[in-house]
Order: C-alpha cells, then sequence, then structure tokens
C-alpha cells in the first residue's frame, strides 16, 4: 500500500549536484595559487563553531576575492584556547558542500508518484500559514511541536513559545546526557550542563566511565586532559574497549559491558569500609552517609569481580589512587549516558562517589561556573498553552528535567495518546531524527500519522526526505545567531557574525522564524528586520555593542559571585530538599524509585551474537558531518571492530564487507568492513556513530559504512526520566549479501 | 639552523586536526595529503599499548629523494627544509621510490608533492599550521642549533625516537615517548 509521506529522495530531481559557483579549491587552482589557508588572507569574521555543541570562538579568514578559506581559533576563547579540532577546522566543508539544499522544496504527487518541486520562499511560507491555522483552528497550538539541536533551535523555540506550543524538544536530553542531569541534580541540587564543569586542568585523578575523551573531540576537555597527562595526572579509564583514553590512561579497567554500576557500588564500599572518604567534607555537607554505608555493605570488590570481570586487587587500588587524588579527582559524569535504562542510578553513583571524595566545589574536581545572562528585547507574553510539556507522559518519566523527544514522537501516534492531546504537526531543526532517535519503527509510525512536517537542515540528511515542506538553512558561516553565553570559569560571551553570502536560496532561522511568526500574526515576538539589530542592542547593554564585538569575537567578563570553588569550613547551601548533598535521595524515594542505587543485571549476548557498542570518532559530529569533504576524506566510513578471537571464529579478514543482524532480525541496509583488532573484548563489537547513510544526494556519504542507529531497535527506557537506553542491542554477523541470497 | 618537529605520543589522541590543517593551508587536493596519523597497537586484550603518531616527511638530514632527483626539484633550503619545486619537476617519481617514510605522493597537476613543514609560515615567524591547530598541544616545532629552543630541551628531558633509524637518514621528526 502506498504510504501517505513516501520517503522522497532528492537527488532525482537534480538537487543534489547542484553546483553554485566555483569551490575555493578551484579558485586556487585558476589563479595556480598553491595555497589556500595559507594564502594571504585580508580579513576576519569572527563566528562560533556549528559542527557540535561545544561552539569554539573561531576567526573566519577571507582572501581579497572575499572567498572563505580558514577557520582558526580565537586565542582567549575558553572553549577552544585558540585551537579549533579537526571538525571546526574542517567547518569549512559544511559552506563548500556542493550537496547543500538551496532552495525550498514542496512535496508534490506527480502521475502518482511523490516527489518534491523547488518552490520560492514565499510559496513555501504560504503553504506552511495554510497548514499551521488549520491544525491551530482545529486541534490547537498545543498540537504542534518542534523538534530542534544547535543555535537555530533558539529562533524557532521563540516562534513555537509564541504560537502557544508547549514541545520544544532536543533529543541532546533524552538520547544523550539527560540521565546524568537527573543523577547529579537529585544528589547536588545542580545539573552538569554544558560544557561540563569539569576542573581537568588542576585534576590529580581522572576517572572515565566508558567516556572517550579524545575520541569525543570536547575540544576544551581534550585540552585540558593533555594538560593533566603533562602534570602526570592518574587516569583510570572503565571501558571494554581499549580506546583513545583507555591508552592515555595509567589505569585501564576492562569491564564487561553493562555492569559498570557494580563497579561503582564497590568503589564505594571500599572508599567507606576503608575510611579513605574525606570525612569533614562528608559529615559537614551530606545526608544519608549511614544508610549508604548499610547499603553498600556487601558489594564487595569479591562481589562485583563476579559480575565486572576486574580483578578485586584492581577495584582496591584504583580506589586508592582516587582517594589519594582527593578532593583534586574527578569522576566524569560522561555525556552520551543513555545506555541501559538505569542510567540515572549509575549516575547517581558517579555522583556519590564524587559526594565522598569531596570533589564537588573544589579545585581539580568541580568548579562552580558562571554565566552572562544576557538581557532580551521587550516582547508580549508568551499564550499559555492549555497543558504543559509532560502532558504526554502522563505518570511516566516523572523527573524528566526537560521534554523527552521520544515521548512525543510517541504523542504524535494514534492509540498512543489520548486524542485530544495527540501532536499533529512537525517542525524538525538542524536534527536528523531517523539516525537520532532509536527504534526507527515508532518514528516511522508517527510520520504516517502527522498532518504536516517541517523540516529546516542545511543538507540533505534523511529526515528532509519525510518533509511536506524542506526549507534550506544556510550554514553558520552564513548567518548572525544568538550570541553565545556560555558558563565557565569566567563568564565568556561570543559572536557569530556572517562571513560568507549565503549560497543559493538559502537563508538564516532567524529570518525564516520571523517570516513565520508575521505570517501567524506574531510580530511583536520578533523585534528585528535583521538579527544584527538584536545582538547590536544586547550587546550595547553588555557594555560592548556589534561593531566592537567583530573586532574581538569574544569577551570573558570576572565572575561575580566569588566562588568557583567552595570556600572551606562553611555549610554550603545545596539546592536539594534536604539543602545538602543527598547520598541517599529523598526526590527518588518520593517518587517511588531507589533512593541509593542497585545493581540490576543487564541481559547478555546470546550465542553467537556480539553487544553492540558504538561511539565517537574525533572527525565526525554525529551523521551531520559525514558529507563534510575534508571529514570525509579524514575518515570515509565507520568499521566494525572485532577481536581476533572472533574473527578467527567466524572467518573474518580485515578490510571483509559483512552485513549485521540484531535480535530483532533487523538486517543492515549496507555492510560494515571488518577491523580486526584487539581493542575489542571478544563479546563486543564496536563501530562510529553517524554514517550508513541512506541518500543518494549525499554524495559522498551514501552506502559508507553502516548505522548502528538501525541496530537500536531494542531500547530500554529509564523510568525516572524517559531516556532512550541504546546497549542493549546485539548483532551478529551476514557474510553473504543479504539481498542477493533473498 | 636545524629546523625539527617533536610530536608527544603520550598527548596525541590522533584526532587528525594536523591533516585537515594541512590541507586547507597547503590547498592539498582532496583524497591526497601530505601529512596523516598512524596507529600502532601491541599485545592482546587486555595487555595492549596504543601509539597514535602524526606523520609526514622528515626533512632529514641525508635525505635520499633529494640525492635521487634527477632534476634538481627536490632540494633542500634554509634549516634544512626539504622542499619540491613544481616547474622543475618532471614527475618521474624516483623520490617517492626512495623515501622510507612514503611520505610523498604524485599531485595531480603532475609534480610530487610532499611537506614543506609550512616554510611560508615558518619564515613570517608563525609555527606550522598542524602545529598551530594541535588541540593536544602535542607538537613542537623548532631550531635544534637553538639550545634554549624549546623543541631542543623537550629533547634532552624526554625519551624520544625517529622512524625507520636504520635507513640512515637523519631524520627531523622526532617522537617523545
Amino acid at each position: 500500500m502506498a504510504s501517505r509521506r513516501d520517503f522522497i529522495k532528492i537527488s532525482s530531481l537534480g538537487f543534489g549536484g547542484m553546483a553554485l559557483g566555483l569551490t575555493a579549491c578551484d579558485l586556487f587552482k585558476q589563479t595556480g595559487a598553491a595555497l589556500k589557508g595559507g594564502a594571504s588572507v585580508f580579513s576576519r569574521v569572527p563566528t562560533y563553531c556549528e559542527v557540535c555543541f561545544w561552539k569554539c570562538a573561531a576567526w573566519a579568514y577571507q582572501n581579497k576575492e572575499g572567498t572563505l578559506v580558514k577557520l582558526e581559533g580565537i586565542e582567549n576563547d575558553p572553549h577552544c584556547h585558540g585551537r579549533l579540532c579537526p571538525r571546526g577546522t574542517g567547518g569549512l566543508g559544511m559552506y563548500e558542500d556542493s550537496d547543500r539544499l538551496m532552495t525550498p522544496l514542496i512535496r508534490v504527487t506527480e502521475n502518482g508518484q511523490q516527489t518534491y518541486r523547488p518552490a520560492s520562499w514565499e510559496e513555501a511560507f504560504d503553504l506552511i500559514e495554510r497548514k499551521w491555522k488549520e491544525t491551530i483552528n482545529t486541534y490547537g497550538p498545543e498540537s504542534m511541536a518542534l523538534f530542534k539541536h544547535g543555535s537555530s533551535g533558539d529562533h524557532f523555540g521563540t516562534l513555537f513559545k509564541a504560537l502557544g506550543s508547549p514541545y520544544s524538544t532536543s533529543p541532546s536530553y533524552a538520547q544523550c546526557r539527560g540521565p546524568r542531569e537527573v543523577g547529579f541534580y537529585t544528589t547536588f541540587g545542580s545539573y552538569i550542563n554544558s560544557p561540563e564543569p569539569t576542573d581537568i586542568r588542576d585534576t590529580r585523578c581522572l576517572v572515565l566511565i566508558g567516556s572517550h575523551i579524545g575520541e569525543n573531540m570536547h575540544n576544551g576537555q581534550v585540552q585540558e586532559m593533555a594538560d593533566a597527562i603533562d602534570k602526570g595526572a592518574d587516569i583510570i579509564t572503565v571501558d571494554p574497549r581499549f580506546s583513545t583514553a583507555a591508552s592515555k590512561s595509567t589505569h585501564w579497567l576492562p569491564i564487561k559491558p553493562a555492569t559498570d554500576l557494580a563497579l561503582l557500588l564497590a568503589w564505594i564500599h571500599v572508599i567507606i569500609e576503608e575510611g579513605w572518604y574525606d570525612k569533614e567534607y562528608v559529615e559537614r555537607h551530606t545526608v544519608g552517609f549511614e544508610q549508604l554505608k548499610r547499603h553498600v555493605r556487601n558489594m564487595t570488590p569479591e562481589w562485583a569481580y563476579g559480575i565486572t570481570t576486574i580483578k578485586p586487587e584492581q577495584i582496591r587500588e584504583t580506589a586508592r589512587v582516587m582517594a589519594n587524588a582527593s578532593p583534586a579527582v574527578i569522576v566524569h559524569p560522561g555525556r552520551h549516558v543513555v545506555w541501559y535504562g538505569d542510567d540515572t542510578q549509575r549516575t547517581r553513583a558517579i555522583a556519590i562517589l564524587n559526594a565522598l571524595l569531596g570533589s564537588w566545589g573544589r579545585r581539580g574536581g568541580f568548579y562552580f561556573p558562571e554565566s552572562k545572562s544576557l538581557p532580551s528585547m521587550e516582547h508580549p507574553p508568551y499564550p499559555k498553552p492549555r497543558w504543559s510539556w509532560d502532558m504526554v507522559m502522563g505518570d511516566k518519566y516523572p523527573l524528566a528535567g526537560s521534554s523527552v523527544s521520544n515521548a512525543l514522537v510517541d504523542a504524535s501516534i494514534p492509540g498512543m495518546v489520548d486524542e485530544q492531546y495527540r501532536i499533529r504537526s512537525w517542525m524538525v531543526s538542524g536534527t536528523n531524527l531517523p539516525e537520532t532517535m532509536p527504534d526507527k519503527q515508532q518514528f516511522l509510525k508517527a510520520v504516517e500519522a502527522l498532518d504536516f512536517i517541517v523540516v529546516v537542515d542545511t543538507m540533505p540528511m534523511e529526515i528532509t526526505g519525510y518533509a511536506d515542506v524542506v526549507l534550506p538553512e544556510c550554514t553558520y558561516l552564513e548567518r548572525y545567531d544568538s550570541l553565545r553565553s556560555s558558563p565557565g570559569r569566567e563568564p565568556s560571551v561570543a559572536l557569530r557574525a556572517p562571513a560568507a553570502e549565503p549560497k543559493g536560496d538559502s537563508k538564516p532561522a532567524s529570518w525564516m522564524a520571523k517570516e513565520l511568526g508575521k505570517r501567524m500574526g506574531l510580530d511583536d515576538f520578533f523585534p528585528y528586520e535583521d538579527y544584527s539589530e538584536v545582538l547590536d542592542w544586547q550587546l550595547k547593554q553588555l557594555g560592548t555593542s556589534l561593531e566592537a564585538m567583530k573586532k574581538v569575537g569574544v569577551k570573558n567578563y570576572e565572575r561575580e559571585n566569588p566562588y568557583l570553588y567552595m570556600p572551606e569550613g562553611v555549610d554550603w547551601p545545596f539546592n536539594t530538599p534536604s539543602g545538602k548533598i543527598e547520598l541517599y535521595s529523598s526526590t527518588l524515594k518520593q517518587y517511588g524509585f531507589d533512593p541509593m542505587p542497585n545493581y540490576v543485571e543487564h541481559p547478555q549476548a546470546p550465542e553467537g551474537f556480539y553487544r553492540l557498542i558504538y561511539g565517537r570518532a574525533p572527525a565526525h559530529t554525529f551523521s551531520r558531518t559525514s558529507n563534510n569533504p575534508y571529514l570525509s576524506d579524514l575518515m570515509k566510513e565507520n568499521a566494525l571492530w572485532v577481536n581476533p578471537k572472533v574473527a578467527k571464529l567466524w572467518g573474518l579478514e580485515k578490510g571483509q564487507k559483512i552485513w549485521l543482524k540484531n535480535q530483532d532480525d533487523v538486517v543492515s541496509s549496507f555492510p560494515i568492513k571488518v577491523r580486526v583488532t584487539e581493542r575489542i573484548r571478544w563479546d563486543s563489537v564496536y563501530m562510529v556513530h553517524g554514517f550508513g547513510h541512506q541518500r543518494k544526494e549525499l554524495t559522498r556519504a551514501y552506502g559508507r559504512g553502516a548505522s548502528d542507529t538501525e541496530m537500536i531497535t531494542n531500547v530500554m527506557v529509564d523510568p525516572i526520566m524517559g531516556g532512550t537506553g541504546m546497549r542493549g542491542n546485539f548483532v551478529t554477523f551476514i557474510l553473504e549479501d543479504p539481498k542477493e541470497i533473498g | 639552523m636545524r629546523y625539527a618537529m617533536a610530536i608527544d605520543t603520550k598527548k596525541c589522541v590522533g584526532c587528525g586536526d594536523c591533516v585537515v590543517a594541512c590541507q586547507i593551508e597547503n590547498n592539498v587536493p582532496t583524497g591526497y595529503c601530505r601529512d596523516w596519523v598512524t596507529e600502532s597497537v601491541v599485545g592482546t586484550y587486555p595487555q595492549l599499548e596504543l601509539e597514535l603518531r602524526s606523520e609526514r616527511c622528515n626533512h632529514c638530514e641525508n635525505a635520499p629523494c633529494v640525492r635521487c632527483c634527477p632534476t634538481g626539484a627536490s632540494h633542500i633550503v634554509e634549516g634544512g627544509v626539504v622542499l619540491v619545486t613544481p616547474e622543475m619537476c618532471i614527475g618521474c617519481g624516483a623520490c617517492i621510490e626512495s623515501c622510507p617514510y612514503d611520505a610523498r605522493y604524485s599531485h595531480p597537476d603532475g609534480h610530487v608533492d610532499k611537506c614543506t613543514f609550512c616554510i611560508h609560515r615558518v619564515r613570517e615567524g608563525k609555527q606550522p599550521a598542524c602545529v598551530s591547530v594541535c588541540p593536544t598541544k602535542c607538537m613542537y616545532f623548532g631550531d635544534l642549533d637553538d639550545p634554549n629552543s624549546e623543541i631542543t630541551q623537550l629533547l634532552e628531558k624526554r625519551k624520544w625516537k625517529v622512524l625507520a633509524p636504520e635507513a640512515g637518514t637523519k631524520p627531523h621528526v622526532y617522537y617523545l615517548i
């Protein structure tokens, strides 16, 4: 049966290859110049990077023809200290990519076939206005949801609030770091947020639980980890894979996957039983110590050994190393922590361990970040939605601190939610949902049921194929955006100004949001003709101006709150029900969850299957960079890491292409090359996330490598906050092309 | 003056920023590179060691590529930097064969190309592009004849190695280990 919303391949229209003028490379070949970035540069414009969420501030350099030729970090930027990562340096490729979306597209049916036709902005907005008004008149603005990631989301966020929609959601919460936010909030009364306030620079011991800093190029953290290595800090890495971080570590614990919580509890046991905890800190600042002590009494290293395969003496030794470094020790909260559905409890255990070591609010542990609050221009009050974002979740996920993207997908499916609350219309900006959300079947059901989908992107990512209207956004190098006001050791503000004219008919999100706002009668929420006016006004309130900021890019301010660290000998107020660090969480207890973490056994791989572990490569961000000309040149595809023992068993050879099949019989669309390596345990396989693109119009990324997301059909949802645990999937190998086998 | 590079393998995470920065700085065509990252793993799980190395032309003191070049296109300039003059290069490939580091490639324009230590930047008092972007600051560039240079001091303090010492090329890229 024909679907109401077929996945449309934009390339069939010939937009994919639409070349607009010369690339910088061509220019130089013509002029015979040997250098590109190295050629004389004439001017520079400040920006902050949008290739990942770290948002490093950079100078975009132009040559005398005005062509953008290179990006370099801004020296006094606390996010990058003048040094971008490969993605930031290669950010130029986002701008140069010849596969970019260049014109609005509207879904039409021609000869019984759904396809896109190029449209003017006027036509695209006409259609959106008509459909949105229909939906709002029939079901109310509460039936509209925004899925967003990155800077563009700010502008559409304003639009959706102005419309009266309660739903503005980012997969970065429930598909990434949400559990740690709740784990730390219930313990310390503070969120971790981004960038993490980890004082790695001055730490004496950094503990990484599955966190692969160095492969995830969270720039500031990577830089500080290198500093810590220089200073001789201990690094303890817990990972079933010999990650880059593991290779830099003084201690590597090659743990059996899915058992981290047992190790954490055993560490807590040792540190309490041996009396290695920070006694004064624990006495002054925490509640529930006695309960915790009783709770972990039997959770000995010997108990944990049977679960984790980490030897008891190694558990004791590493606990000792942490205690010796205390309070200059960081048990890192991690970032992508949605693993097994008990992730809030695991990150709680991490928070508790930090509390016992006295690292929260201490030099070399966690500092108290400060950010500059930005003034906002006056606008009418936002209308109050008839219900709030948590309505669609009912009694589920009571501690979710932000809307849960997967719950909104569910709430878009008939029968999954009371009909009057069903979501009818989506706007998706800067997030490639089919590659971001696990359990694609749910996504497809939602897409089939929705009345209308608008997608905003710079590239023809998979999500654009599900849209009714595609709006081409210009890249971060071609637009103004909100000021970056980031929390850090010192407050810092950075400017993003356009360094090039938008290519083709692409436009900035600030303009799209304003124009759509006008059509919906919401002009007053967008008090600008050009977004630079807002920036200039804000900057003037902060004692500078747009012109002045263009010359410096980054402005760092002195702290207003003097306490970068907790003063000694003072009862510090914590924002928890007890006002103390809660080793025993009264909040979790109140909602019927374990007030102290317990180890729960998770399924292990069935025979012939291997646990699928996925992660990051320094050259790429999610699925969004795999088509970038520079970054795809650096890493074209992912490979499947297989232990030599497993390879021998299956007769697999290096470079051999195989297909994956998971526990639910889902077979990968594309094959993946085998990488035989000792760096992975024999019960697991590993692949880098973000490859195996399905869209031919992504000419460099199409069909290269395989998609881990495709294999993630078993999702273990965290009952506390709705995080989608994705590490409980197992794969086996298919050696012949399954399409040929039939 | 003897220019050299030292790369700290204890800090390098193999991110490849050096590769991208070089490509953009020097307009290296897509699909080619003047520097690259090598990973070597020793041992069996879980007794493992990993070394990541950013590699490039070693700007050898005893450079086989210069000796075997029939036209003089490959030559040595100030600081011992080995360069190729594209206009003089006939693309015979003898230098590519002779290099024990596989540091040279045939540029699609018909000449041989390789790392220049970013001599155009060094002449302006800047660091080579790869060194200047490295997020972990694991790369050091300087003059071995200057006893006060950071690189000279690091090589005195730290353990180091060079690649393929048996080739007798006297390379100028050092790896701190």
